[in-house]
């Protein structure tokens, strides 16, 4: 008796995932496969034709091939903040942990308040303005290393709980440097939290849509999100493409969704059990 | 726990030398770039955003003019209409995901079957560009040949203008919201759920508690730190929010689904430096004092054990 219901809740529910969930992706999908004329009717239909090479190809090649660029700037604005955010935010989480003192407070106010506090927009442009970094790859990637470090510190703050402390003391009685303890010693034990950090946050900085708005409003420096979002009143008329692009831009989440499901919700669900 | 601890800081001071006095392995300036970074491009900017708010400034000038930016902020129908707005999304959204969030969980760590296929469906839309579900949904929700109307229109329904009737516009937008974020706080659950040690749905079960009561008297409570964390991350993000109703609305129809990051931004575009940074500056004082007390009480009436 109990097993029947249980079974049936779950076709139950498993209907119900596939009319809330499934159907918006297979809108994606259907509608960036069919022709220009077909697409425009917003139908949730089997498309009569199948124009999908056709439509990639005409996306990747408008504006003069800017999702190639888009792709490239997402591409590196991804992998140099993420790498720049893990190295940051383990330096500050190893002291953070290790040594307690009066900065322990400060330090932690600061952390909770980048998770909290809006970012100020205009003052930051003001401030990127001065430094003539507004505009640029190098400027919008800094932002995202400021935005993102507070939750990659409390990541690795609470992994470094987990190293014991013996295991410094060894590595300093033979004589190693702070630098060679954190970097040598240390930094490859954190692995797993690394590596949750990585994919947490490259997926954050790859859908990111409004810093790059504000901050890199220029055609060369645009990433995928922006893209998109330029695309949206260009191909008004041609719904292909454009969801032609989202199933593109759907691609990489889905790729480390499928590699790194396991990493992506340990980084996620960090904090749901202490508080 | 403590016998451990205690013997730890022992050893640690009987640890060799001053050396560990001197010059600590865990020097200050690990600190330091992440500082820079941080205080440049963060710090410096929320401060200075105090003493902007009082400016009248555009692209050519800066003038100083107190409190105008906030007086005009609050008088004009449109803007407060934003600051409804925001209190409404954050609201709604965030307890929506306490409750479908719960809820599901609740489900997917019970015995039922595609455990495993329902967690994944359920997540994948939280890693999926808000931007590409605000245009997808856009077109589900057209009122004339959007698969919903079109849907609901078979089983006699006739479906709402979700996004261009003023009156549920924002709520349209909150519900996708939600579609794509309840997955984020359906994990948080699980993973309360999971941790709560076994010992407590067994006497539950020894008491012969149903599982309605097993539910009210065992999860709910102690899934507390959970429901914690989805109710503050969602409210952050909730009350911030702007890319998914600035793909999907624009703040329209009118000002009708305008919040203040819509506003903020729609300033910006103006030329209205200040006005746009005042606009910061109130959503800022708008989270810290919700964000701030709502967490020392959720704190605070943690369950004794």
């Amino acid at each position: 008796m109990r097993g029947a219901s249980r079974t049936w809740l779950g076709l139950l529910a498993i209907l119900v995932s596939v009319v809330v969930f499934l159907v918006p992706f297979a809108f994606i999908v259907l509608t960036a496969v069919k022709g220009r004329q077909e697409a425009s009717l917003l139908q949730f239909s089997w498309p009569d034709e199948f124009a999908l090479v056709d439509n990639i190809q005409q996306v990747v090649a408008a504006r003069d091939y800017m999702l190639l660029t888009a792709f490239v700037n997402s591409t590196v604005l991804t992998v140099v903040s993420v790498s720049l955010m893990v190295i940051l935010a383990a330096m500050v989480g190893f002291v953070l942990q290790r040594r307690r003192s009066r900065w322990t407070k400060v330090v932690n106010l600061l952390v909770l308040s980048g998770l909290i506090i809006p970012p100020a927009v205009v003052p930051t442009i003001w401030v990127l303005q001065g430094l003539s970094l507004f505009d640029t790859l190098p400027g919008l990637i800094l932002v995202e290393v400021a935005f993102g470090l507070s939750f990659s510190i409390l990541l690795f703050q609470a992994f470094f709980a987990t190293v014991p402390r013996e295991l410094d003391e060894a590595a300093v009685i033979d004589g190693a440097s702070p630098l060679r303890l954190f970097f040598q010693v240390v930094f490859p034990l954190l692995r797993p939290v690394t590596v949750t950090v990585i994919v947490v946050q490259s997926v954050h900085v790859f859908n990111d849509f409004v810093h790059p708005l504000y901050f890199t409003p220029g055609e060369e420096n645009a990433t995928v999100q922006l893209t998109l979002f330029n695309f949206q009143s260009q191909f008004a008329s041609q719904m292909n493409l454009l969801f032609t692009d989202i199933l593109l831009i759907t691609i990489p989440p889905l790729i480390m969704f499928m590699f790194f499901n396991r990493q992506i919700v340990a980084g996620m669900t960090a904090g749901a059990v202490k508080g | 726990m403590a016998t451990t601890l205690r013997t730890r800081r022992e050893s640690r001071q009987a640890a060799p030398g001053g050396r560990a006095k001197t010059k600590s392995s865990y020097p200050y300036w690990f600190y330091l770039p992440a500082a820079v970074v941080y205080t440049v491009l963060f710090v410096v900017p929320t401060l200075t955003s105090f003493y902007f708010s009082l400016t009248r400034w555009t692209l050519f000038d800066m003038e100083f003019i107190g409190l105008e930016n906030f007086v005009e902020f609050f008088e004009e129908p449109a803007l407060v209409t934003g600051l409804k707005n925001t209190l409404i999304y954050g609201v709604v959204t965030s307890g929506l995901k306490v409750v479908l969030g719960l809820l599901l969980a609740v489900l997917l760590t019970s015995q039922v079957i595609a455990r495993g296929y329902l967690r994944s469906v359920v997540f994948f839309p939280v890693l999926v560009s808000t931007i590409g579900v605000g245009f997808t949904f856009t077109a589900l929700m057209d009122p004339e040949v959007g698969l919903i109307n079109e849907s609901l229109a078979l089983i006699g329904i006739d479906g709402p203008s979700w996004l261009t009737d003023p009156s549920i516009a924002l709520l349209s937008v909150a519900l996708v919201d939600v579609w794509k974020g309840v997955g984020l706080a359906t994990v948080i659950y699980i993973a309360g759920i999971v941790s709560i040690p076994r010992e407590y749905f067994e006497a539950a079960q020894v008491d012969g508690a149903s599982a309605f009561k097993r539910f009210r008297h065992v999860i709910l409570p102690l899934a507390r730190p959970a429901t914690t964390t989805v109710i503050i991350l969602s409210l952050i993000g909730g009350l911030r929010s702007f890319d998914l109703i600035w793909a999907m609305t624009r703040g329209g129809p009118g000002f009708t689904s305008d919040v203040i990051a819509s506003v903020i931004y729609k300033q910006y575009q103006a030329g209205f430096y200040g006005l746009s940074t005042a606009g910061n500056v109130v959503l800022f004082v708008l989270v810290t004092a919700i964000i701030i007390p709502l967490w020392r009480f959720l704190n605070r009436k943690g369950v004794d054990l």
